[in-house]
């Protein structure tokens, strides 16, 4: 109810002056200059297991300098990746967890049962060794499965599931072994098999054993599977966002099942090459290696969010958790501060991966 | 009637046989039952209970350091009527107040292989001189090698937390092989030379693997390798051999489990300290049929502060002026 005989195209309207003083620019993509640091986020957001490459090589310059040759050796640095190894395969399993947004605390009690039950059926039990290892496979597969139902089917969360299986595992362990150690000689007699992955290749001071080579096939074989099939992509999207994985179509279930049967299975190969690492079977052992595994997946910068962060990472992370330790020792630090430095490595981890989600924002 | 009923089944939970008025009852309580160690123990004590027409009960926890389950099982004791507790606690201070509260009732507390903090929050301890266990093994592998001046020692310890078995044994090892143990309840404050490092296992075959890696990597030259127990000893020949070095160091260790001494007929550990989990526990019901019949307690051993139930050498290899059985007299009396 303005002055009406005013010409509307000389002057806007009261209410429409307003929209003089803004931008009559059409809609574009920001431009601006980007800072040194936001454009750091967006490289390590697009590769994330950068972060990993570079704390590793860093690692390995400073304890380089700090320890010495001793440290450079061939054979300590061979050393390492044996000493890895089996947290490494372990790793592994926990990464394709991991990657659905969800967490795995039974692997390393999966991997001793496993043993326990190859052992006890060739060793005692006078079975062919290959069809003792076959059966542990199958069994290490179920129980993967038997995670993977329950966070499936009964729909409870996997920390839960596996907290509540970790203690079912460790406890049959105990029951199937009597607690009591296999012997590696009695091993060797009855079943040498067993002891393949602790057979070793010698390359001047490089001592390579088979254990080492086959963790890094184990990521090498994954890496493929995630990334190069149907079924890898399926991984990353329901660890991204379930919901929409679902509406896209995928069988979200299936799949999730799938994880946990194939995470049961690397466990069981971590089984074989942790009785040739430690030469007997304990069921004592790597009664941390559940923590020890995410450990090595949050330094290899995967997420614990899900969908995000390489296979390839949780390797390096292991290898980062090792160099630490060797270095370390090497340079005389006592065990207490080895543990410290690998506490803040984690929380350092953690702390960068969020930073690096924030790039979008 | 109410209250009855509450009665009897708090009873049957707890799994309490009703005994005659007249019958002496016991209680066995053990870190776990699943390690071999408690399993002998409870056989020990099962076995002499019979025998001595005493009823027994047994109680575990679920796993080592399981305070809570333990605590429960010293409260149904009391409640039962029993007249004596033999007990391993997971935790040694924090089951201290709960078996007071036993002795305040009237029952004989005896703690068997782990001693309180403080030693008199029982009646008595029943445990291994794992000083003594240390200390032979030292001096057998001094003796075996004669000159010990071009010795390069590694020591395989417990854990960081440096409890009294894993720093009574290290320095038993040290004092018996010759070296200055400086302070005795601290480990790794020795400045002799011929050590080349400590480093933990937490005791098993995996971590007596790679902290034997690791002190090779110091020194490869190591020729005396002492292990807190035989799993550790295990691991630690696995690297040894694994580096080529198996027949250049004696390895020496303390326990006396099965597998262990058939390490030690094996040729893989050179000698280990046997201890007596089934002694214990027998000598423990003794003790408890005598202060129920008489009102008298045991005494510690002379010069300790414990009852000590013995330890034996055990190796192929005898060394004169020490005392020691072959792996095939011990293979009859080890536990698991």
């Amino acid at each position: 109810m303005t002055d009406t005989s005013q010409p509307a195209a000389r002057k806007a309207q009261e209410f429409e002056q307003v929209v003089d003083k803004a931008d009559r620019n059409v809609a574009a993509f920001d431009h601006r200059q980007k800072s040194l640091i936001h454009r750091l986020q967006h490289t390590l957001h697009s590769n994330p297991t950068l972060v990993p490459i570079i704390v590793l090589i860093g690692a390995v310059i400073v304890f380089g300098l700090i320890a010495g040759g001793k440290f450079f050796s061939p054979f300590n640095l061979t050393l390492i990746m044996q000493q890895v190894s089996i947290i490494g395969i372990l790793a592994a399993a926990q990464s394709l967890i991991v990657l659905t947004a969800g967490i795995d605390l039974s692997v390393a009690a999966i991997m001793v049962l496993m043993a326990v039950i190859a052992g006890n059926l060739s060793v005692f039990m006078g079975v062919p060794p290959v069809i003792a290892l076959a059966i542990s496979f199958v069994a290490g597969t179920c129980a993967g499965m038997v995670n993977g139902f329950l966070v499936t089917r009964v729909k409870l969360p996997p920390f839960i599931t596996t907290l509540g299986t970790w203690s079912i595992f460790y406890a049959l362990n105990l029951y199937l072994s009597g607690a009591q150690s296999i012997r590696s000689q009695d091993i060797d007699a009855n079943a040498p098999l067993l002891k393949f992955f602790g057979e070793t290749i010698s390359l001047g001071g490089a001592r390579i054993t088979y254990g080492s080579i086959l963790m890094i096939l184990v990521f090498l074989v994954l890496w493929f599977m995630l990334n190069k099939t149907a079924w890898g992509r399926h991984v990353y999207a329901i660890g991204d966002d379930r919901e929409a994985a679902e509406l896209a179509g995928i069988r979200t279930e299936r799949t999730l099942l799938s994880v946990y049967a194939l995470a049961g299975f690397v466990c069981t190969v971590a089984a074989w090459a942790s009785i040739g690492r430690v030469g007997s079977i304990s069921p004592q052992a790597f009664y941390e290696g559940n923590l020890q595994s995410i450990t090595a997946v949050v330094i290899g910068g995967i997420s614990l969010f899900g969908g995000r962060g390489s296979i390839l990472g949780a390797l390096f992370g292991a290898l980062i958790v090792g160099v630490f330790q060797s270095g370390l020792r090497l340079a005389g630090v006592d065990v207490l501060w080895q543990v410290f430095a690998i506490g803040w490595l984690i929380i350092i981890a953690v702390a960068i991966d969020q930073w690096i989600r924030k790039v979008s924002a | 009637m109410k209250k009855l009923l509450a009665g009897s089944a708090i009873a049957l939970v707890l799994g309490v046989s009703a005994a005659a008025a007249e019958d002496i009852g016991a209680c066995l309580i053990t870190k776990t039952d699943t390690n071999p160690f408690f399993v002998k123990m409870k056989e020990g004590a099962s076995e002499k209970a019979e025998a001595l027409g005493i009823s027994l009960n047994t109680y575990a926890g679920k796993l080592d350091g399981d305070v809570e389950t333990q605590i429960a099982a010293v409260e149904s004791c009391i409640a039962g009527g029993a007249k004596g507790i033999l007990i391993t606690p997971s935790d040694s201070r924090a089951l201290a107040p709960v078996v007071g509260q036993a002795r305040d009732a009237g029952l004989l507390v005896i703690a068997l292989d782990t001693p309180f903090e403080p030693v008199d929050a029982a009646d008595a301890t029943f445990a291994t001189d794992n000083f003594l266990a240390g200390e032979l093994i030292g001096q057998w592998a001094a003796a075996k090698m004669g000159d010990t001046s071009e010795a390069k020692i590694a020591l395989l310890d417990l854990n960081p937390s440096e409890i009294s078995v894993d720093y009574l044994r290290n320095n038993g090892f040290l004092q018996g092989f010759g070296v200055d143990i400086m302070d005795p309840t601290d480990i790794g404050d020795e400045t002799d030379e011929r050590i080349v490092g400590n480093d933990v296992t937490n005791g098993n075959e995996e971590g007596g693997r790679t902290a034997m890696e690791n002190l090779l990597q110091k020194d490869s030259g190591v020729n005396v390798v002492y292990t807190i127990n035989e799993p550790a000893a295990a691991g630690a020949y696995e690297a040894l051999k694994s580096f080529g070095l198996e027949d250049q160091a004696l390895i020496v260790s303390v326990d006396g489990g099965c597998p262990g001494v058939q390490n030690v007929a094996d040729g893989v550990i050179g000698a280990t300290s046997m201890q007596f989990p089934l002694l214990m526990a027998s000598m423990g019901i003794e003790a408890i049929k005598t202060y129920a019949e008489t009102g008298e307690k045991p005494s510690a051993s002379e010069g300790l502060d414990f009852t000590n139930t013995g330890v034996e050498l055990v190796t192929d290899e005898p060394v004169e002026g020490i005392t020691s059985i072959t792996s095939e007299e011990a293979l009859k009396k080890c536990w698991g």
